[in-house]
């Protein structure tokens, strides 16, 4: 659990200096327009084909990978001093394909900025693996995701409803559940 | 597929190494000092606090489901139900995310309030803390006192917005309208005492021994174990991080403003307690700065097709009655994208994510607040203590249940 607290290894503000510019869309126009990046440099060292997709807009930086990367890419960021997990929900994009986005806010601490992991999740069998492991403060948020659209997270801890009544039928914030609800 | 995964919270079995004399009890969510309707089952052996689980959603409204079905400018009444000790935060947060998402520039002297008005709401905040933590330990006199302090900050509210709680003063784009004439000198009247009514408060309670001993070295929260489970704000603080995003990560003008950020080694609800005591000095400083340096200047963005007009214009500009017209029925369209907000509420960091695919309702609004995270940390900061040191710890928490269940 223990890792690096706060302190700066690299200049504060970093997003002020690296992402104020234009919009960044796709892949290798954001490698190519912040070639120094700290997490960008850390995920190109682990597993350059994990990524997927890119975005640099309105000053933050979303990363995209293949849904069976998430764990492993929250352990390489998180060694990359993104330390602290501060928010995970997930995105219906019904009726599209795939449905569900996954986003996760990790925020470092060092670096004073935030930077978005996120990753696209099919309807048939939507399950991804738990990142409990890495941060336990993980634990309420998968299972507020797993509650309200039913996502599962493989090797959570106890997965189970958490803002809803455990005998509830079916996933709230799905588009295709009624806002009323069902009468 | 089942839709229940995990094992029902009374059906869990006792923890390993259980002896026949360990009980579980049911605390809440009726219980006096839960702060709402928090529930915790414990598992106690005598007096000692085996496990602890807590039980939420018994407030849960489906906000962020409201908000999909809600133009961006009606989800404002709604974020200040989130957390209805900080209106003012709440409305903040939201609206900063969407204008992020608009890219909209936002007058200086509207930013100015609108720090001031949030650091009011941290004071209404931690006045709301000082008095029920209190009132937990059984130091009632001291709730008489900060609820005669929150009163007069309720009155300024009602004051700016016609309402004492649920405020909806800050808009997209800038602010409702003009704050009425005499609210800034009654704000630095109230500042000009409130330093003494702090010192009030801690004459009451810092020297008094019982308060002391209840809260000296209870709900120890180490540092590694505050950043793994995602505590933030004064209770992160308490556990030796120096972080806060007004400092680091500043938003709506606090860059401009001058202030420390008190940080505690000690880890216990004493610290958390000092801790706040200092928040509010500090906030105090804040307010003073604003009202000095408040600039002058227009309170609401020039962007006609997003920032409702004037009373007088829509009345004598056809122009503007367009407007006004086409913005309450149709809404605005905000421009695809996503992102994320944050700023440092009363009871830590709290964020809005909100998704636009284009249109004049929001795709998908997701609040991320503190006393979510904070509350899995309890567990840690209870187990081998007594009973009665719960109540102490939730106290320190300082817990909302509304941006808890949300």
């Amino acid at each position: 659990m223990a890792d690096k607290q706060t302190g700066s290894p690299a200049s504060p503000n970093l997003a002020s200096q690296t992402l104020a510019g234009p919009t960044l869309s796709g892949k290798p126009a954001v490698l190519e327009g912040l070639p120094n990046h700290p997490a960008l440099k850390a995920i190109l060292a682990w597993n350059p084909d994990a990524l997927t997709d890119a975005k640099a807009d309105r000053g933050e930086l979303t990363l995209t990978v293949g849904n069976g990367f998430i764990r492993s890419a929250c352990e390489t960021l998180r060694s990359a001093g993104y330390n602290f997990f501060e928010d995970m929900t997930a995105v219906d994009w019904y009726p599209s394909d795939p449905r569900f986005q996954l986003s996760y806010h990790l925020l470092s601490h060092a670096y004073k900025e935030r930077i978005r992991l996120s990753a696209m999740v099919h309807e048939e069998d939507p399950s991804v693996e738990s990142i409990t492991s890495i941060w336990p403060g993980a634990n309420y948020y998968e299972r507020e995701v797993f509650d309200l659209f039913g996502i599962r997270f493989e090797g959570h801890p106890n997965l189970r409803r958490i803002l809803m009544p455990d005998d509830w039928k079916g996933h709230p914030l799905r588009k295709d559940y009624p806002v009323e609800g069902y009468r | 597929m089942p839709d229940i995964v995990g094992t029902p919270i009374l059906e869990a079995p006792l923890a390993e190494g259980s002896k026949d004399q360990h009980m579980v009890l049911n605390m809440g969510p009726q219980h006096p000092s839960t702060h709402g309707v928090l529930r915790l089952v414990l598992e106690i052996d005598g007096e000692i606090v085996v496990r602890l689980y807590p039980e939420i959603g018994y407030l849960h409204t489906g906000i962020e489901k409201t908000c999909e079905a809600k133009f961006y400018q009606q989800v404002i009444p709604l974020t200040d139900r989130v957390d209805y000790l900080g209106p003012m935060a709440n409305n903040l947060c939201y609206c900063l995310a969407v204008e992020k998402l608009l890219q909209l520039e936002i007058p200086e002297r509207a930013q100015w309030i609108r720090v001031l008005l949030t650091e009011v709401t941290r004071l209404n905040s931690h006045l709301i803390w000082l008095g029920t933590h209190a009132m937990d330990i059984g130091a009632l006199t001291v709730f008489l006192y900060t609820f005669r302090e929150r009163e007069e900050i309720l009155r300024m509210f009602e004051m700016v917005s016609g309402q004492r709680m649920m405020t909806s003063y800050f808009r997209i784009g800038g602010l409702a309208m003009e704050p009425p004439l005499g609210l800034l000198e009654r704000i630095q009247a109230f500042i000009k005492t409130f330093p003494e009514k702090i010192d009030e408060y801690s004459n009451l309670l810092t020297g008094n021994p019982i308060f002391f001993r209840r809260l000296k070295g209870v709900g120890h929260l180490s540092k590694e174990d505050a950043i793994a489970l995602g505590v933030t704000g004064p209770v992160m603080r308490a556990s030796g991080i120096d972080f806060d995003l007004r400092r680091d990560m500043p938003y709506s003008g606090y860059e401009k403003f001058n202030f420390k950020v008190p940080v505690s080694n000690d880890c216990d609800v004493w610290a958390r307690y000092l801790l706040r005591l200092d928040e509010m000095r500090e906030s105090v400083k804040i307010i003073q700065q604003a009202l000095d340096g408040m600039p002058g200047g227009p309170v609401k963005a020039n962007a006609p097709k997003i920032v409702l007009p004037d009373r007088e214009a829509m009345k004598t500009q056809m122009e503007s009655l367009i407007h006004h017209f086409k913005i309450v029925t149709e809404g605005f369209a905000v421009p695809a994208g996503e992102v994320y907000q944050s700023i440092e509420s009363g009871h830590g960091q709290m964020g809005y994510y909100v998704v636009s695919d284009g249109t004049a309702k929001p795709w998908r609004v997701h609040m991320r607040y503190p006393g979510f995270a904070t509350l899995q940390a309890l567990e840690v900061m209870c187990k081998g203590r007594l009973l009665a040191d719960v109540v102490a710890v939730i106290g320190s928490i300082d817990i909302v249940l509304g941006e808890i269940d949300r």
